[in-house]
């Protein structure tokens, strides 16, 4: 039986499809999930993509973290269900406090589209497996509200932990903390980021294919535990 | 019915650039004087019934676990008195 990652669709979500096309491309069987369900249709893992859930309505992911779907994500995530935020993804698992921390409005105030290159900071966590600590990757970021905030105590715990993922390269785009793009949550099986990773899986459409170890990370994680 | 206004501001330490860019239009539109300031966000919930010290308690708890993210914005909860009760 083939690994079922799900890919959430909230009304504004956006890059659901693109998500679902790399989970294919790694050869896993991607499920289309609906805000509304409460079942997760036995997927393996689940991947919350980019978009503006709700319209970003209140703060962007605010509505979306208590959507139906996400109050069964929140349990299973807790139990050790690998789950990926991108974009608004990492916005809704920040406002599930799944993942420490907010992401805020870009400090020069503009939204942001460009390819930008990242270190792997953590390559032991369900998402990050395929990478080498240290790695150097470019995929595309594109926001408005990005900037990672957190008192500097956590801030500090996750250094410590090792638990910051990903980290902007060359200039930081939108005043991150610590120029922070991504991190995971203590059992490293909820990963969230800015950049889209998903949108670098094919060499005719994205800048590169860094974005694809994301997704055979997580399939080959499953598969062994299977 | 009664009203109950929710104030939402984002934290001291949280960098506001809504508020900087606001603040920076003020000298060119001839408004001189302005330090500072901060962009926030007001909710006025329209309550049934009495607002007790119960009701409040849960608007306190919707303020915090909804209206507000308490990781970067602090708020404030206070009941506006209507026209009918300060002119009855």
């Amino acid at each position: 039986m083939s690994t079922r990652v799900g890919v959430v669709t909230f009304p504004g979500s956006l890059d659901d499809r693109d998500a679902q096309r790399a989970v294919r491309l790694a050869g896993a069987e991607p499920v289309a999930l609906w805000h509304r369900d409460t079942s997760l249709h036995q997927v393996d893992a689940v991947i919350l993509p980019g978009g503006f859930s709700y319209g970003d309505y209140l703060r962007c992911g605010a509505i979306a973290r208590f959507s139906p779907v996400m109050e069964t994500i929140i349990e299973q995530a807790r139990a050790g269900l690998p789950v990926l935020g991108i974009c608004n993804g990492f916005q809704v698992l920040c406002e599930s406090h799944l993942l420490p921390g907010a992401l805020t409005r870009n400090d020069h105030l503009h939204f942001i589209c460009r390819d930008q290159r990242l270190r792997v900071e953590n390559a032991s966590t369900a998402w990050t497996a395929d990478y080498t600590a240290g790695q150097e990757i470019t995929i595309p970021l594109k926001n408005g509200e990005g900037g990672y905030v957190a008192d500097e105590r956590t801030l500090d715990e996750l250094e410590a932990e090792g638990r910051v993922v990903f980290r902007y390269l060359d200039r930081n785009p939108n005043g991150s903390r610590r120029d922070i793009a991504g991190v995971t949550n203590a059992a490293g099986n909820v990963v969230g980021l800015m950049p889209h990773p998903e949108h670098a899986v094919e060499s005719l459409t994205g800048p590169t294919t860094d974005g694809l170890g994301f997704f055979t990370s997580v399939l080959k994680k499953l598969v062994a535990a299977s | 019915m009664a009203r109950v206004v929710v104030d939402v501001m984002l934290k001291p330490e949280i960098l506001d650039p809504q508020g900087q860019a606001v603040q920076r239009a003020l000298p060119r539109l001839g408004f001189d004087g302005i330090s500072d300031v901060r962009q926030g966000k007001r909710f006025e919930l329209e309550v049934e019934g009495p607002v007790d010290e119960a009701a409040l308690a849960r608007i306190r708890e919707l303020a915090e676990t909804f209206l507000a993210n308490t990781v970067i914005e602090d708020f404030d909860v206070r009941v506006e008195e209507t026209a009918e009760e300060v002119a009855p």
